[in-house]
């Protein structure tokens, strides 16, 4: 019993070791005042000064977190769609033509995946060009869009399966008390999907946020994100401010994660309550 | 068919040819790719009625009722509601309201907003829809929970706030989807009650569907028995059964003894059928319109067999048994009685005072003897 249970702890500190020492040592690191990454020569925090002054690193941030958002919106809405059209409309002529395709991104590899979105990017570029006279610059536009067709396939997936266990009554009811089926939709269906839609919007937002494949095939001189930034920096040799930046990076999120936590271990207890009102009042 | 005499009706609306109908299903048929949920469906609801289908899963009463309130469309066939022609009428413009199985409760609106809710698509004044959310919560008991959500409540108050947001808009048809079914024994039996005196009290025509005969015995005004897609047989509780027209009916609703037999004797006012299954013959103080020497079934309701130590003064309808089983359940005790066939009758017996069921024991010998009166004859 004594030994099972040794034998348990240090799997156990294996694994967490495994996990987070090097995240640990890129902490510490970000804090060491000499040049040289792996010599540790006196605690300091000039590095994250030096990162609040390096401008490159602040737009590549800045512009990642633009890209994020406007790709988590529009996979949002275009995969509310999809999964809205998968679940609710039956087996309608090309069903399965348009799941395949709404959820091959997630098997594809995305070199693929980038080098096909490159190639149509250059293919529209020159037909825009011809047809209006416009200009596709690869940059902003063209990784949102490449985004999007990535993260489209989650939230389709995420949609479909919260409308599948949605119970079709609910919307059987209303349109029964009289409302019409747009109405249905915006009153009753997207109220209750709504908590799928924010854990949609986020995974979304993460998955563009540190994708570095598909984003350097399909972005243009001026447009590095900031995992590419970084890719470049560090293709360089590591300098310390990127340990700066990454271990502020890994406080946003493990303060989004405890935040999360929080906020669930709440509902759960209000749950709790409601059930037990619930029962009292029987 | 074998058709047995009826005591007169008083004088109700259904036997009325000049009434005319609230509902009326006119051949309704409705098939799901090679599946025929309903076949050739036709029935008349009268106004203020409560008028339940019954039968098994699978029988299409509930497609029948979703056809009403509009969610599915006949395949062949018409519904007519207030004599207005329903077909390709969407579910928000029917005149209907329904009460959902599974209750579906709006879960992000409160109780107040749920019972709303249908108010507001019609775009009535806020303080109006106010005093009539207000007068239904009162109505079924629940105004002091008007602030709550659905999950906050119990099974019986949801069942009421479901039925307090279909009838506020004051639906002139309000169909129910097994509206007790998820309710405990307890809770059903004072809902059942609770259910008829609202109806009584609103006036509206409730259609309900249910699998529970107990339920629709209590419910209703009428029953419509389904099988297979079909109405097998239409009446009130009490036609039902006591007359009811096939086997599947009279096995359906409440226990019933077959016996299978020959007509030996088929006259105007009496038959006498010789059923090697009982080991005897049946005497049926009435007559019925059948071939001669057809083969027919007599049907004989456990309540209406007399059970008795001695054998009882009469020719007719007694036959003698094993006890097998005796099984005493408060009110009543059940008794399994073997016969020299070796076929099972189920004998119902109220206790009608302490020990009453004391005096038969296991294994005893007893005469089994009924009323002529009591056996129905059925051809199929």
């Amino acid at each position: 019993m004594k030994q099972s249970s040794t034998f348990r702890l240090s799997v156990l500190a294996f694994g967490f070791a495994f996990l987070y020492i090097p995240i640990l040592s890129l902490i510490v690191y970000s804090f060491n005042k000499s040049r040289l990454v792996t010599v540790w020569g006196g605690f300091s925090t000039q590095w994250y000064g030096r990162l609040l002054d390096n401008r490159q690193i602040l737009d590549a941030a800045w512009l990642s977190v633009k890209i994020a958002a406007t790709n988590a919106t529009g996979a949002v809405i275009l995969g509310t769609l999809a999964g809205l059209a998968l679940a609710r409309f039956g087996r309608f002529r090309g069903r399965t033509l348009l799941s395949g395709m709404t959820t091959a991104p997630l098997v594809m590899p995305e070199v693929i995946t980038g080098l096909s979105l490159l190639m149509l990017f250059v293919v529209l570029d020159s037909a825009l060009k011809q047809a209006f006279g416009w200009n596709l610059e690869r940059g902003f536009t063209t990784i949102t869009i490449a985004h999007i067709t990535l993260t489209l396939a989650y939230v389709t997936v995420i949609v479909q399966s919260r409308l599948s266990s949605l119970d079709d009554s609910l919307e059987e009811a209303a349109m029964d008390l009289g409302a019409r089926p747009a109405k249905i939709f915006f009153v009753i269906t997207l109220p209750i999907i709504a908590p799928a839609l924010v854990s949609g919007w986020l995974l979304a937002f993460t998955i563009s946020l540190d994708d570095l494949v598909i984003t350097s095939f399909v972005s243009g001189p001026g447009a590095s994100t900031l995992p590419m930034v970084i890719f470049s920096k560090v293709r360089l040799g590591v300098s310390p401010d990127i340990n700066a930046l990454a271990t502020i990076i890994v406080l946003l999120v493990t303060l989004g994660v405890i935040a999360a936590g929080i906020f669930m271990a709440r509902q759960e207890k209000r749950r709790q309550r409601d059930m037990q009102m619930a029962a009292a009042a029987k | 068919m074998a058709t047995n005499p009826r005591p007169q009706q008083q004088l109700a609306v259904w036997n009325d040819p000049q009434a005319v109908p609230y509902v009326h299903i006119e051949r309704v048929t409705k098939r799901f790719g090679d599946f025929v949920a309903v076949n050739s469906v036709s029935l008349k609801i009268y106004k203020k009625e409560l008028f339940c289908l019954l039968g098994g899963s699978g029988c299409g009463k509930t497609t029948l009722l979703r056809m009403l309130a509009g969610f599915e469309e006949p395949t062949s066939g018409k519904l007519f509601i207030d004599g207005v022609d329903m077909t390709g009428i969407p579910p928000y413009e029917r005149p209907v309201n329904m009460m959902f199985q599974s209750y579906a409760l709006f879960p992000h609106m409160t109780v107040e907003q749920n019972v709303a809710f249908g108010l507001k698509q019609d775009g009535l004044p806020k303080d109006e829809i106010a005093t009539r959310v207000d007068d239904m919560l009162k109505l079924v008991r629940l105004q002091q929970f008007g602030k709550r959500k659905p999950h906050q409540l119990s099974g019986g108050q949801r069942q009421r706030v479901a039925l307090a947001r279909s009838l506020v808009k004051r639906p002139k048809l309000l169909l129910l989807d097994e509206p007790l079914g998820a309710l405990d024994k307890k809770l059903r039996e004072h809902t059942q009650f609770e259910l008829v005196n609202l109806q009584e009290q609103l006036g509206v025509t409730f259609v309900v569907v249910t699998h529970d005969q107990e339920e629709a015995m209590t419910l209703s005004s009428r029953i419509g028995v389904m099988n297979q897609g079909e109405i097998i047989q239409v009446g009130t509780p009490k036609d039902i059964y006591e007359y009811p027209s096939s086997k599947f009916v009279a096995e359906f609703i409440g226990n019933v003894n077959m016996f299978e037999g020959r007509l030996i004797e088929d006259e105007p006012d009496h038959v006498r059928i010789d059923s090697p299954e009982l080991g005897g013959t049946i005497y049926v103080d009435h007559g019925v319109s059948s071939a001669p020497e057809a083969v027919v079934s007599a049907a004989i309701r456990p309540e209406k067999i007399n059970i008795s130590v001695e054998r009882p003064n009469q020719t007719d309808n007694v036959v003698q048994g094993t006890v097998k089983e005796i099984a005493y359940m408060g009110d009543m005790s059940v008794y399994l009685v073997q016969l020299a066939s070796n076929k099972m009758v189920r004998i119902t017996q109220p206790n009608t005072y302490r020990h009453a069921e004391g005096s038969i024991t296991w294994d005893q010998t007893v005469y089994l003897s009924w009323h002529p009166s009591s056996p129905v004859v059925l051809s199929e």
